[in-house]
């Protein structure tokens, strides 16, 4: 046979039987034991607008991140002159800047050298002005970039590690862009307390409440609001906690955290287990405050503030406070996981519940399957015979579209059903240009053969290029989408390749086929 | 069978002062439309929130909004999208900085108006900050794809029809944004993908036609180049409608039974392709023209 004809036919229904190979793992339910060892698992995945479920992209407060780690320095240089007994300098953290005010130029001097020495990474904001008394130094600019990333990272790390406790099979938790974080959750039921328990900053701290003259407040205290529900009405009521100021140990102690169910007099509650330094730092707290009132305090919300009865040994502390069991869960999750290193919030959210999936599913195939048939239909009674083989094409072109998208793991969404409803109705193109051309060159008197070899010849250059434009803007929508347009982007791209092959090299073969046996003498198009 | 007699001869190019006087017509309403009415612009680009529920009963618009009234919710829209009143969305704009929570405690509102007579279909809240960096990066999108099929085009055949392709891309992007201007469907993410594939098609469409000149140019070398305009539009005019013809087919399809979420998507192509196959007649070609003078160089291609 002439121009390798066979070797043509090989290796389409090569590429065929790889198809359906790729396809199998989409379509069918269950696979044999045997099969992932040497054949293709790779499946389509369904996107969230399918298979419902939520996506959120959340902004880290890097700006927060940044005064707490300028907080932690204040802290650290109030130490190093305390012990240092440097005298007559106060520190202040304003705005991004730590200000330090002197009272004699001894200790301006010892601050300038404590500064020098053991604070590498505070800088002088602007030039250091000679007489006067204040000091005021700044992040310099590579500790600002460590730390916004160590903020980040340690954000991405946190909350990857709350889903994985709450439970969603295949979470996607990634970094995008310098401050965000995309969060996708497929088939969760409960969106809003899945978004309660990612953004919750969950920093835990104990203070003691105040008494005597401090419990009108003032100087050295802080209003806390609690939250408890009242027993009759069971609405939510604020009731505001006066506090000391200092805080007497934070949540980096916890090693555990455990929900204990409730029991006929309280609620459930969430025992924490201390590791050994919270241990010995509880003890300490205890001992020195019995018979006051401790506060638990997670995200500035009082949760509840036992009277400390005595020492209390062992490491192990209890919330109580006005939650239910699913509450004290989600609690005990963050507790475990740690807080997050600054705020978080949602700057954009996408949620499709489980039934609006599974109605775009539906109505995807209802429209894949009447739009298809219409096409097919069309061109089977318009060119006869050579409709019928673009019919067949397209239908290959489907076959390969699908396994390519298997083979690429290609997330499918709803407009991506849409690219492959259209690259459908659009692939045919190829064929009627070919088409027209052949019976344009028959009306000319061509023989039957001629007018099959002008046909693909003269039509190639418009089907070339006309696909490359649409490639083009397909590539842009793949570099601008997000999502569901990806996925739109994906299918038409991948539809074009496909149908490059099947509408032009594939029909190819068969027009060869018939000319090669002398059957061809009339076309019938 | 034919659709289109193979003999066809109509003249495309005699009458093309006619219908560049409509074209700049409708894309002078287009304009007027859009700055007028305005584009309903979705979350996507306009950032808030929107959340949208399917009740087991029938229900209204002011029993949802009588719900949600002791909400803090700016610019609050009901709209009943379901052809059995059963689909309702909730569109609203929010001043306070955790837009997300707040979709919470309005559907915490519905469950105390309704109880469980109702599921959520979609939650979506977009933050003025994404919103604005997609507004940013869909503008330049179209931008750059028009520009890129000019030059492609360009590249291809000639400067002259690398013009005429881009103004008839002109053309269609303002006649789609027009009709969605009109029709005032939503115009968020996917109604943006289905412009920028507008584009392509349209460009897809007036290659067939300039290639089918290029083609002429060669073979008929007496011809003036109005006439070989105009022998080419009608030589490919079959394929023209039949093209079109099977992709509206395929959207129709998807319009009618695609489902609401889809249904401005579909609603796009559809306009954007037949204004596609318009131009590509109309405008693309007859544009060369304008800039004629001399005979097209032929093509290296």
């Amino acid at each position: 046979m002439p121009q390798g004809i066979l070797y043509r036919s090989m290796f389409i229904l090569t590429l065929v039987l790889v198809a359906v190979l790729y396809l199998v793992p989409s379509m069918a339910p269950t696979l044999p034991g045997w099969w992932p060892s040497f054949l293709p698992s790779r499946k389509i995945r369904l996107g969230l607008d399918l298979r419902g479920g939520t996506h959120l992209l959340l902004s880290v407060d890097l700006d927060k991140a940044l005064e707490n780690a300028l907080d932690q320095n204040a802290e650290e240089l109030r130490r190093v002159l305390r012990e240092a007994n440097t005298t007559g300098v106060t520190v202040e953290r304003n705005a991004s800047a730590l200000r330090l005010q002197t009272t004699t130029a001894e200790a301006k001097t010892a601050a300038e050298k404590i500064l020098k020495d053991q604070f590498p990474q505070l800088i002088y904001e602007g030039a250091p002005e000679a007489g006067e008394g204040e000091l005021s130094v700044v992040l310099d600019r590579k500790e600002i970039q460590r730390l916004r990333d160590y903020a980040l990272e340690q954000s991405l790390e946190t909350i990857r590690n709350r889903i994985d406790q709450f439970g969603v099979t295949e979470p996607t938790v990634q970094r995008q862009g310098s401050q965000d974080i995309l969060v996708q959750l497929p088939g969760i039921q409960d969106p809003a307390r899945a978004k309660a328990l990612i953004g919750k900053t969950a920093v835990l701290e104990f203070k003691v409440v105040a008494e005597g003259a401090q419990a009108a407040g003032g100087e050295g205290t802080v209003v806390l609001n609690g939250q408890e529900i009242e027993p009759l009405s069971g609405q939510m009521r604020k009731t505001p906690y006066t506090l000391e100021k200092k805080t007497l140990m934070t949540g980096d102690v916890v090693a555990d955290a455990r929900v204990r169910p409730a029991s006929t007099v309280e609620g459930p509650s969430v025992e924490l287990v201390l590791n050994e330094r919270g241990a010995r730092l509880f003890e300490k707290v205890t001992s020195e405050n019995v018979g006051r009132r401790l506060a638990i305090i997670l995200d500035d919300t009082v949760y509840s503030a036992p009277t400390i009865r005595e020492k209390i040994g062992g490491g192990r502390a209890s919330i109580t406070g006005s939650f239910d069991v699913k509450e004290a869960r989600d609690l005990a999750i963050v507790l475990r996981a740690g807080a997050l290193p600054a705020p978080v919030t949602v700057s954009e959210e996408r949620t499709v519940g489980p039934s609006l999936g599974k109605d775009s599913i539906d109505q995807g195939i209802l429209s894949f399957a009447v739009g298809g048939a219409m096409v097919i239909l069309f061109m089977a009674i318009y060119y006869k015979l050579a409709g019928v083989l673009a019919d067949l094409a397209v239908t290959l072109n489907v076959l390969f579209l699908l396994a390519a998208l298997a083979i690429l793991e290609a997330t499918l969404t709803l407009p991506g059903i849409a690219g492959i409803v259209l690259t459908v109705g659009m692939a045919v193109d190829a064929n009627v240009l070919v088409n027209e051309r052949m019976r344009e060159e028959l009306r000319l008197g061509k023989s039957a053969r001629a007018a099959v070899e002008a046909g693909y010849e003269r039509a190639l250059p418009a089907i070339r290029d006309s696909n490359i434009t649409t490639f083009l803007s397909g590539l842009i929508l793949f570099q601008f989408g997000s999502g569901p347009v990806k996925g739109f982007a994906v299918t038409l791209c991948a539809g074009i390749a496909t149908t490059l092959f099947t509408a032009v090299f594939c029909t190819r073969v068969v027009y060869d086929f018939f000319i090669s046996r002398r059957r061809l003498n009339t076309l019938s198009v | 069978m034919e659709i289109v007699p193979n003999n066809i001869n109509i003249d495309f190019v005699g009458k093309r002062f006619f219908f560049t006087i409509f074209s700049i017509v409708i894309n002078l309403i287009s304009i007027g439309l859009m700055m007028t009415w305005g584009l309903n612009y979705g979350l996507d680009f306009a950032g808030g929130a929107m959340i949208e529920l399917r009740f087991a009963q029938p229900t209204t618009s002011a029993a949802l909004q009588e719900a949600v009234k002791d909400q803090p919710l700016e610019d609050l829209t009901v709209q009943d999208i379901g052809r059995d009143s059963k689909i309702f969305m909730l569109r609203f704009k929010q001043s306070e900085k955790n837009l997300s929570d707040v979709s919470n405690t309005v559907q915490t509102a519905l469950s105390t108006a309704f109880g469980q007579t109702f599921e959520v279909l979609r939650v979506e809240s977009v933050g003025s900050k994404v919103s604005g960096d997609l507004r940013r990066k869909g503008f330049l999108a179209v931008l750059f794809s028009t520009l890129l099929m000019g030059a492609y085009i360009t590249m291809r055949f000639d400067f002259r029809f690398g013009i005429g392709a881009v103004i008839a891309l002109i053309h269609d992007v303002l006649v789609v944004t027009g009709a969605l201007t009109i029709s005032q469907m939503p115009f968020d993410l996917s109604v943006l993908a289905a412009l920028l594939t507008v584009v392509g098609f349209s460009v897809h469409d007036t290659i067939i036609v300039s290639d089918r000149v290029r083609e002429n140019l060669r073979k008929f070398r007496r011809d003036s180049l109005a006439v070989t305009i105009n022998r080419s539009v009608n030589e490919t005019l079959s394929r023209t409608i039949i093209t079109s013809g099977t992709a509206l087919l395929v959207l129709l399809a998807l319009f009618v039974f695609g489902g609401h979420v889809i249904r401005p998507f579909a609603f796009t192509l559809i306009v954007g392709f037949i204004t596609g196959t318009y131009s590509s007649v109309y405008i693309a070609a007859p544009v060369v023209l304008y800039f004629e003078g001399r005979r097209l160089r032929p093509a290296a291609a």
